[in-house]
């Protein structure tokens, strides 16, 4: 029993993570219906934003307050990735709105390993250990021989997790900008006709997600104390697994895939077997999409001839 | 980059000024990118700590490569918006190369890659030939094959595989588990795997064939990986991560190319040198490589590759025609795998030794920029795709002169994935149909259109 809650914990944090890189996909699949495939990277790149910069602040500049320095990390953080996601839409996805339907899918793989690539060459091909940081826990029951800790660390994840989201959905939910977007994602050319910047809007759309890619990114790096240049693509196929778990194009969905998706990663690798972990996730991915396409929250997918 | 019709006119009015200040915003861009990743690198200390180098000639670079990019493009494009009208269907229509140009360029390189071992032996000696042929001939030959039978999945039925190396893998570990399990030889491994990795495509593509483009991708490459990591995994069959080794070589019917009294040398009166096995291992591949060519060409003026055509082209209106899509994707699926499945068995039995290491979707995306690069469907465009990046790379060992350049720690190959991600987002931007051409469908009713029919839905007509 003891054991189980801490599986579900620790399944709890990792979905959070996991939920914040869905939203990325799910909007982008909503609003141009494409699979945003260097998400992933991008959520890969922040990583590094973060720890160079709290590198750069702890030891370079010798910030002595952690939590200041995690949130400036933060806020930049989120910045330079929403550039670099900004960028990217400019360059390598806008050109090809109305192209035949694989032409951006495609440039999305090559951003990807570009992304990939670049920061190997930048930052070497080791992986690198951040500094230890929040690493004292909470003792919740010592009772039947086995300890269930929370950690500041999960606290501070999911705790981040909750309110983004809350500030997200209100933005989605109650601003002009989510209207707009909610707009296009119904009838882009209708929304144009209407005076819809559209291509402003998706620009946003990118900048939203890597924002909480972001978010991700640094907590991801709180919570492993490692990153690594080849940490684009396994947690980038997790969350878009989440987001079409949850239902493609749904924000709820998203955060509800993530963290079940969370949870039977935990809980595989605690009951049954560690190395199959990946495994147990491209499964669900295959399986979600074969019989649920539209996934928990979608909506069924209509093909208009 | 499309120019949006505001920076053209701006363009024109102020062109210098306009393409500077633009210039100059693409440069602060690159800045802003590339401040923290490129300017700080993270390194371990002796004491495993993390500690910041800046390297701030790398942002210099960016900043200029940016700067001077979009100034030669803005010139490039105030040059030819001059002269070419602003609604420009040309450039996304169908484009092949013409028949007798097709035919010339495959008999030159036909005789160029039969002659090509021979070339090599007399133009660098037996020493440097074991390189050209090994590295480069052997070496781009698999990779031309791949092309080959991923093209007839992606090229010819429109199915974006991102898990084409499964099948590879599939046919590599089947050579080697069948010829340590049974003791059998490559010569009935070959066909053995061919067909195992067939089964596959269809055991794999049966469930997922009904799934839209994208969905489809993305289902291929969760197989993929699967299969990687079912083969880190199962460490009594695949030995894991350690791999097998000791795969029988090839034979030249029953003669082993070994120095013995049996042996090809000997039985031949030669002189032995491992030569001889390269160059009976480059014919080979070639012959697998034609042969997969061979096929498709046939297939595609068969009811089913017609059929394969439609569907790239149009599903929906395939299926209103009443052709059964399923059985038409599993066929394209299955005859591709079987084709990854024969070149992983040569490349079982060349190597003699396999690890998952050489399956990972890097491979798969390796694969499949060749096949968009080259142009869709189009099987010199493959050819020439491979040549150009996989003979590009092993070039990119070659050029030790940098060093002198940049100093002793650069190395070339290590951008070789960047420059094949940055090529595939150019070659889209640019010319979306493939960069060397584009086949469009063998078979018309009365008469070739104008404009494709996929291209009048984007609203081009």
């Amino acid at each position: 029993m003891e054991y189980l809650a801490q599986q579900l914990i620790n399944g709890l944090t990792l979905g959070s993570i996991y939920g914040l890189i869905a939203i990325g996909y799910t909007m982008v699949f909503g609003i141009i219906g494409m699979v945003n495939f260097a998400h992933g990277d991008v959520f890969m790149v922040s990583t590094f934003i973060a720890l160079i910069f709290l590198l750069a602040l702890t030891q370079v500049l010798g910030l002595g307050s952690l939590a200041v320095a995690l949130f400036i990390v933060l806020i930049l953080a989120m910045l330079l990735t929403s550039v670099w996601s900004w960028a990217i839409e400019r360059f390598a996805y806008r050109p090809l709105r109305g192209s035949f339907r694989l032409a951006p899918m495609i440039s999305a793989i090559g951003m990807s390993i570009f992304l990939a690539n670049l920061v190997q060459v930048a930052q070497g091909p080791r992986n690198k250990p951040s500094p230890s940081m929040l690493s004292d826990v909470i003792i919740l029951s010592d009772g039947g021989g086995y300890t269930v800790t929370l950690s500041y660390k999960q606290i501070l994840i999911v705790a981040v997790t909750a309110v983004l989201l809350t500030a997200f959905w209100y933005v989605v939910q109650h601003t002009s900008l989510g209207r707009a977007q909610r707009a296009c994602e119904q009838d882009r050319r209708m929304a144009a006709l209407l005076g819809v910047d559209v291509d402003r809007t998706i620009s946003l759309t990118f900048v939203m997600g890597a924002a909480l890619a972001a978010v991700a990114g640094l907590m991801f790096m709180i919570y492993y104390g490692v990153v690594s240049f080849s940490d684009g693509f396994v947690p980038g196929v997790k969350a878009f697994t989440a987001a079409v778990l949850g239902g493609i194009g749904s924000l709820p969905g998203a955060v509800l895939g993530g963290i079940l998706i969370g949870l039977i990663e935990t809980l595989w690798s605690a009951y049954f077997s560690i190395d199959y972990k990946d495994v147990a996730t491209f499964s669900i991915l295959a399986i979600t999409l074969i019989f649920l396409p539209s996934g928990l929250l979608g909506k069924p997918d209509v093909e208009k001839v | 980059m499309a120019v949006a019709p505001a920076e053209l006119s701006s363009t024109k009015a102020r062109p210098l000024t306009a393409a500077l200040k633009q210039a100059l915003g693409a440069a602060l861009l690159a800045f802003g990118l590339s401040v923290p990743i490129l300017a700080l690198r993270t390194e371990q200390d002796i004491s495993n700590r993390l500690v910041l180098q800046p390297r701030w000639s790398y942002v210099l670079i960016a900043v200029l490569l940016a700067f001077f990019g979009r100034l030669l493009y803005l010139t490039y494009a105030a040059a030819t918006a001059n002269r070419a009208p602003r609604v420009r269907v040309r450039a996304l229509t169908t484009r092949t190369v013409s028949a007798g140009f097709a035919q010339f360029v495959s008999v030159v390189g036909l005789l160029a890659l039969l002659l090509y071992p021979w070339i090599a032996l007399s133009i660098v000696g037996r020493a440097g030939a074991i390189k050209w042929i090994d590295n480069f001939g052997i070496q781009i030959m698999i990779y031309i094959m791949l092309g080959w039978g991923l093209n007839i999945v992606v090229g010819l039925a429109g199915l974006l595989d991102l898990g084409y190396v499964a099948f590879y893998a599939v046919g590599a570990y089947s050579t080697a588990l069948l010829a340590h399990t049974f003791g059998l030889s490559f010569w009935i491994c070959l066909p053995l795997a061919g067909i195992l990795a067939a089964f596959w495509g269809v055991l794999l593509g049966f469930p997922v064939l009904r799934l839209r483009g994208d969905y489809l991708a993305i289902v291929t490459l969760a197989f993929g990986e699967i299969i990687r990591l079912v083969l880190i995994n199962w460490v009594p069959v695949t030995n894991g991560y350690a791999g097998i080794s000791g795969i029988p070589r090839p034979t030249f019917f029953g003669l082993p190319f070994n120095a013995s009294d049996q042996g090809f040398a000997a039985f031949f009166g030669l002189e032995f040198t491992p030569l001889h096995r390269l160059i009976f291992l480059f014919y080979l591949i070639l012959a697998l490589a034609l042969l997969t060519n061979w096929v498709t060409l046939r297939l595609r003026r068969l009811p089913v590759g017609r059929a394969w055509e439609a569907l790239r082209e149009d599903e929906i209106a395939c299926r209103s025609l009443g052709i059964n899509t399923t059985n038409t994707k599993l066929t394209a699926f299955a005859i591709g795998a079987g084709f990854g499945g024969f070149a992983g068995s040569f490349f079982a039995a060349r190597q003699g030794f396999i690890s998952p290491e050489s399956f990972t979707f890097i491979e798969s995306a390796v694969v499949l920029a060749i096949v968009v690069l080259g142009g869709m469907g189009s099987q010199i465009g493959v050819a020439i795709a491979a040549i150009a990046m996989i003979g590009g790379t092993e070039i990119l060992r070659e050029l030790d002169w940098l060093k002198d350049i940049f100093g002793p720690a650069f190395d070339p190959t290590q951008y070789r994935m960047l420059i094949f991600g940055l090529a595939m987002v150019l070659v889209m931007i640019w010319k979306p149909r493939g960069l060397i051409s584009y086949r469009s469908p063998s078979i018309f009713l009365r008469e070739k259109k104008k404009v494709r029919a996929d291209l009048v839905r984007e609203g081009h007509g």
